[in-house]
């Protein structure tokens, strides 16, 4: 059990460090926290359904509303010709028509709105519109799309020394070919955005986004308008993953072109098995490979083939495939390398940022390569991982030229197989499979090194503002949004540490493209680093002016006065932070300030994709044991270990939430969860009664999460690292797991893709 | 809001008041009368089809005078329904100073909260769990496991939520909190009414009250706990003008124990069915934890799945290998004014094809019979999805075979997801009977199990891993009843692993 210890929080006299509550904790409780569809509606509110093309690929040649019009309650019906500015998204490619036009591209291709008095009349006229497509045939395999030369993008190959060499005079070569499936991020609130028309033609947009500034971008681009006049506000999402930073943007603009056309406010909130056939997923990939190693294991050439399946537009599935070149190495240090990574056309939903963003699956090449070069030698798995980790004084550069300088992978790897006691388990489960006829059980222990930075440099900014009000209560804004991660939480804990005032007297409040401009979405693990640091320069920025102040009462030097337990101490006085607050307002003190910060150390070249894209890496393990029944492929997840590193934690309850729940989710995404599309393109399994994300029952008991206790090496905010996205490859050790469960019945983990339901380990078991 | 269809009064009990609204029509769900009508919030759409439980609310039920709580989804189940009931919601638990409830206070202090989205629905599952036991006393993981599994969390990996549930008992209860029983029961008392005899939404009474309507409106929607009709109107979006909803049929909401055969009324909940099977059968508990989640159980009843007959309902392989039969009923005009008709058939014999069955358009699934176990019975139930709990089987075999003298006396096989409808695998049972139960009679009945069906792939599992798995299925039956133990993951729920320290 991971529970914190709550006498800690009654304790401390510093916010940041213990483990408090979730800001929203008591209101999430209490049905009290408002998310978007709760919001009291404004008269006249329209609710909008979208009309989905059923074709996978055809020419348009029309929409026919005529019949859903006509029904009781439906009050108007947007299509393409509505759209005032551009009907083409802003997006990366600037690839994505708002509303179909002239073609569709996917099963759930949105081709309008229809808008009604209520949600249901909304989506019962939906259905009535009538699609006039000549079906093309489609292309719904990354593999078919390869063949045909069909990218969304063009290729990417990163190479260092000879690969072809290396592998020619490798003591042995294995080869390899597999898939592994997509993922939906299941957010628990569905994608929605409630439009209201201001005066002057501006306008009012609720997204449940991770990106408002984006979506305030795109919706000022469609409708014809300058940024200014489009506000965007979030408080907060019921869960975003990765799948509310440009999809939201699609539902704020349809949303956006219906309300300026029929002079309403309009709310679409998407209908689940409509969010599952509209938006974009986790890329499904393919690799093939080749790899050579000597007898003990070590790598000494990989030549490394992915295909992502980016579906119909190139999305965000450039800088997704980039990530996965970026951690195809994961822990080990790859010499003579040749990635090639080919960005395909498919006629599918269009893939887009899932946690991890391409990190997994880089990842999980290199890590199912690693169990078979074990298995291949008949060595344990872990010798063949520690033997290829990254070295500290050489053996230290990644395939892409950066150095890892705070490399702690050996001592973490080895303090988990002693904690979790891998060695004598691995040795006691080969004994228990001997005797057992029909459940075999397996084991590993795998790593993750994550790096922590948007590959775009640009994004790597944040602003923040923090307000002081005359009662000595605190405001903090920034541009990050708050999607359950705890964001809000660490952020007011770093301000009230900066202020040296209780945490409760700090409010954080909603992400407003109104209050801190261009934004970066909420992504890449780096919310707290960016915008935690930012809201720390704004608190100091107010800290130091109120020093100032007490300085010049005191006369002392500004650097002397002091900021703990609510109160403000020069060397000849201590006041209460209210006192001093009113007295510096009355002595006319700014009492409020932005902040701004930039990452610094990185930089990398987008051409050749060398340099330092990642400011510094995190690093954790994860041991699993499961057991599989040969007679079905069924199988239990009997304990998992777990040590991450979060550097030094500004709460550890939370981190160990995000650790817990993106373990479970890459879990999920490896073992249940699976997109089934028919051979038309139709996306089967677009419900959670068929879309099975882990439930209560999939958690073990043995489910233990432990924090290794150094700080980032390098200077971020409060000594902290990222946590939301690195723990997600732990999940990978349940899949190699599985592989190895499967090897000890005899049969063939090669055989076995991704997600590995029951039926594929089955497959891999006995073959049918 | 303005229904196309007609409405009728509905009544509620909320927060020991009654609330009352008019003109709801027949096919509203409880959900939008709480958050579009009553602009309650607290309580979440997530998926709108019972398999999230962002939605559970809590219902009061009054049964034989005591008030009985269950968690259910809210999305699809038809407000009328819960007319006359009591009705809790996130919102409504807390102490009128604020205080949290233990089953909130709990789920704060465990952390078990993060984007909050499914935190509702969590906190009306654990309200639920703190009402049927003594305030949250002695909560196991396991339970606490059985009774969330109908409640999907995205972002916590679940541990702190099964701490919530298993600590909110060590919480104090503010003053204010606690369900006051008394003023409940008066409450709902005061709020029972003679049913009307025409209105929309019809929950007759009686059993002949039901059939009699039934006669009336051939074209009524019939319900029972509504967990798959729900879904064709939140969608299919489909429209029922009238409704004809058998829960409230008093003769109906037993389970009544003969000599031979226990019969289930058709008003019986999901949980309350299993119970009295697992009662007979001990080995059933894990399958019937298995099907769907704890709210989809306490709205469902046995009687609509079965009158459903979806190729994909997992009650009727297990009751076919039973030998369970159905009553169906209806009224029948005479010349005194009329008297109820019945019939009885095996259930087997009840499905023509996908969905469709001999019911006359009068009739009524009233009770399921099954017979109580035997001395010789060997029984199981095999369940394969892809996830454990609150999942739709991609295979469901029932087995049950009388072995006596070494040899198979009788063999009743039901199988689910191989046809177009649940079936009896008749040829396999063939293979079985008269035969000396040994491992080559088995071999032989597996190749004439897998031979019996031509299964379809679907998004579930390929025709190949559900041929394969039939057979294998058959084999595991005899290798259990060779005494072979921890060869069913399913026994082995809770498997330890091997060397680890606690």
């Amino acid at each position: 059990m991971n529970a914190p210890d709550l006498k800690l929080v009654a304790d401390s006299t510093r916010a940041a460090g213990v483990s408090r509550f979730h800001e929203s904790a008591r209101a999430q409780v209490a049905g009290t926290a408002t998310y978007i569809d709760d919001i009291p509606e404004v008269r006249g509110t329209l609710h909008a359904a979208p009309v989905c093309s059923p074709i996978a690929h055809g020419k348009l040649k029309g929409l026919d509303a005529s019949a859903a019009l006509v029904l009781p309650g439906v009050q108007g019906f947007v299509s393409a010709a509505d759209i005032p500015g551009d009907p083409i998204l802003a997006a990366f490619g600037h690839d994505e028509p708002v509303f179909a036009q002239d073609k569709v591209l996917f099963i759930g291709q949105v081709g309008g709105l229809i808008l009604a008095d209520d949600a249901m009349t909304a989506r019962r006229a939906a259905r009535l519109v009538k699609w006039d497509i000549e079906t093309l045939p489609p292309v719904l395999t990354p593999q078919e799309a390869h063949a045909a030369q069909s990218y969304v993008l063009p290729p990417v190959h990163v190479k260092r020394g000879d690969a072809a060499a290396a592998l020619a005079r490798a003591p042995h070569t294995l080869e390899g070919r597999f898939e592994v499936g997509g993922q939906e991020h299941l957010y628990l609130e569905g994608q929605i955005a409630y439009v209201l028309p201001l005066e002057q033609n501006q306008w009012w947009v609720y997204s449940s986004t991770q990106h408002p500034g984006e979506v305030q971008h795109w919706v000022s681009h469609v409708l014809g308008l300058h940024n200014h006049a489009v506000k965007v506000e979030c408080r907060r999402m019921g869960g975003g993953f990765g799948g509310k930073e440009t999809q939201a943007g699609h539902l704020a603009v349809w949303a956006a072109v219906a309300a300026q056309k029929l002079k309403r406010p309009v709310k679409l909130r998407l209908d689940r098995d409509d969010d599952f056939m509209i938006t974009g997923k986790r890329h499904p990939f393919a690799y093939s490979y080749q790899v050579g190693f000597d007898d003990s294991g070590l790598l000494c050439g990989l030549k490394l083939e992915m295909l992502a399946n980016c579906g119909f537009s190139a999305d965000l599935s450039g800088p997704v495939a980039d990530r996965a070149i970026f951690h195809a190495d994961n822990a080990y240090f790859l010499e003579d390398v040749a990635v090639s990574s080919y960005r395909c056309k498919t006629n599918t939903q269009s893939h887009t940022a899932f946690r991890g963003f391409g990190g997994p699956q880089g990842v999980i090449v290199i890590e199912r390569i690693m169990s078979d070069i074990a298995r291949h030698l008949g060595l344990d798995a872990l010798d063949v991982r520690l033997r290829n980790l990254y070295g500290i004084e050489n053996r230290n550069v990644t395939h892409y030229q950066m150095q890892v300088e705070d490399n702690i992978l050996e001592p973490l790897m080895t303090t988990l197989a002693q904690t979790s006691r891998y060695r004598e388990r691995h040795e006691a489960i080969a004994e228990w499979n001997a005797s057992s006829s029909v459940i075999k059980r397996g084991i590993a222990l795998t790593p993750v090194k994550f790096g922590i930075s948007f590959t775009a440099t640009l994004f790597n900014q944040a602003g923040a503002l923090v307000h002081v009000y005359t009662d000595g209560s605190v405001q903090v804004n920034h541009g990050g949004t708050e999607m359950g991660q705890g964001l809000n939480t660490k952020v007011a804990a770093i301000v009230a540490d900066e202020l040296g005032v209780p945490f409760e007297r700090v409010l954080s409040t909603a992400s407003d493209t109104s209050k801190v401009p261009n934004a970066s979405a909420t992504a890449a693990s780096s919310g707290t680093d960016l915008n935690g640091r930012a809201a720390q320069f704004a608190a100091r920025n107010v800290r130091d002016n109120l020093a100032s102040f007490v300085a010049g009462l005191d006369g002392c030097g500004a650097g002397a006065v002091r900021f703990v337990n609510g109160q403000i101490i020069s060397p000849s006085k201590t006041r209460q932070w209210e006192d001093v607050v009113g007295a510096a307002y009355a002595n006319r003190i700014q009492l409020w300030s932005d902040g701004f910060y930039r990452t610094p150390k990185i930089h990398y070249d987008k051409v050749t994709m060398l340099g330092r894209p990642f400011y510094y890496f995190s690093y954790g393990a994860a041991c699993t044991e499961v057991a599989i029944d040969t007679l079905t492929g069924e199988y239990r997840v009997v304990a998992v270990d777990i040590l991450h590193d979060v550097g030094q934690s500004i709460n550890p309850a939370i981190d160990i939430g995000q650790i817990e729940g993106a373990f479970v989710q890459g879990m999920g995404w490896l073992t249940t969860e699976q997109l089934v599309w028919n051979n038309k393109g139709y996306l089967q399994t677009h419900a959670p009664s068929t879309y099975k994300i882990p439930a209560t029952g999939d958690v073990p008991e043995h489910f233990k999460v432990a924090l290794w206790p150094e700080p980032n090496r390098e200077d971020n905010v409060f000594g902290s690292k990222a946590v939301g996205e690195p723990p997600f490859m732990l999940g990978i050790s349940v899949y190699e797991a599985l592989r190895d469960a499967v090897a000890q019945a005899g049969g063939q983990p090669d055989a076995m893709n991704a997600p590995a339901t029951a039926e594929e380990v089955l497959r891999a078991v006995q073959g049918f | 809001m303005k229904p196309q269809t007609s409405g009728q009064t509905l009544r509620f009990v909320r927060r020991g008041e009654t609330v009352t609204l008019n003109h709801v029509a027949p096919d509203r769900t409880l959900l939008d009368v709480l958050r579009e009508d009553l602009h309650l919030s607290a309580t979440k759409e997530g998926c709108g089809e019972g398999d999230c439980g962002a939605c559970t609310v809590v219902l009061g039920e009054l049964v034989d005078g005591q008030l009985r709580h269950r968690a259910i989804n809210s999305c699809i189940r038809m407000a009328h329904s819960v007319d006359g009931m009591a009705v809790y919601t996130a919102e409504d638990i807390a102490a009128p100073t604020g205080e949290l409830h233990p089953a909130q206070e709990a789920m704060v202090q465990c952390h078990g909260s993060q984007c909050g989205f499914c935190t509702p629905g969590f906190v009306m599952s654990l309200f639920g769990m703190y009402q049927n036991t003594d305030k949250g006393q002695g909560i196991t993981r396991e339970q606490a496991q059985v009774d969330l599994s109908g409640n999907l969390c995205r972002c916590t990996g679940y541990r702190p939520i099964l701490d919530a549930a298993q600590q909110m008992g060590d919480l104090p209860l503010p003053a204010g909190c606690a369900v006051d029983v008394g003023a409940t029961v008066a409450a709902l008392k005061a709020l029972k009414k003679k049913p009307a005899a025409d209105t929309p939404y019809l929950r007759p009474t009686t059993l002949s009250a039901l059939l009699q309507a039934r006669a009336a409106r051939p074209k009524a929607q019939v319900v029972a706990g509504c967990t798959d009709v729900g879904l064709w109107v939140t969608k299919q979006h489909k429209r029922f003008e009238q409704v004809l909803d058998v829960t409230a049929a008093r003769e109906l909401q037993r389970v009544e124990t003969y000599k031979h055969h226990i019969a289930i009324g058709a008003a019986v909940s999901l949980t309350d069915a299993f119970a009295a099977l697992v009662k007979e059968r001990p080995q059933l508990k894990t399958f019937s934890q298995r099907f769907a989640g704890l709210p989809v159980r306490n709205s469902g009843t046995l009687g609509g799945n079965v009158a459903n007959g979806s190729p994909i309902g997992d009650s009727m392989p297990l009751l076919i290998a039973l030998g369970a039969s159905v009553v169906l009923m209806r009224w029948k005009k005479t010349a005194a004014g009329g008297e109820i008709a019945h019939r009885e058939l095996r259930l087997e014999d009840l499905y023509t094809g996908y969905r469709t069955n001999v019911m006359r358009p009068d009739e009524l699934v009233a009770w399921i019979k099954v017979p109580r176990p035997t001395q010789d019975e060997k029984l199981a139930v095999y369940k394969i999805s892809k996830r454990f709990d609150d999942d739709i089987s991609a295979i469901c075999l029932a087995i049950r075979l009388e072995i006596a003298g070494g040899v198979v006396r009788s063999a009743s096989i039901g199988a689910g997801g191989v046809a177009a409808t649940p079936a009896r695998a008749r040829h396999t049972e063939a293979a079985l009977l008269g035969q000396p139960w040994t491992e080559d009679t088995v071999m032989a009945a597996m190749d004439t199990l897998r031979g019996e069906f031509q299964p379809i792939s679907d998004m579930r599992a390929s025709a190949a891993y559900r041929h394969t798995v039939l057979g294998n299925l058959l084999r595991r039956f005899w290798l259990e009843s060779q005494g072979q133990q921890a060869i069913n993951l399913e026994q082995l729920n809770g498997l330890k692993s091997l060397e680890v320290t606690a």
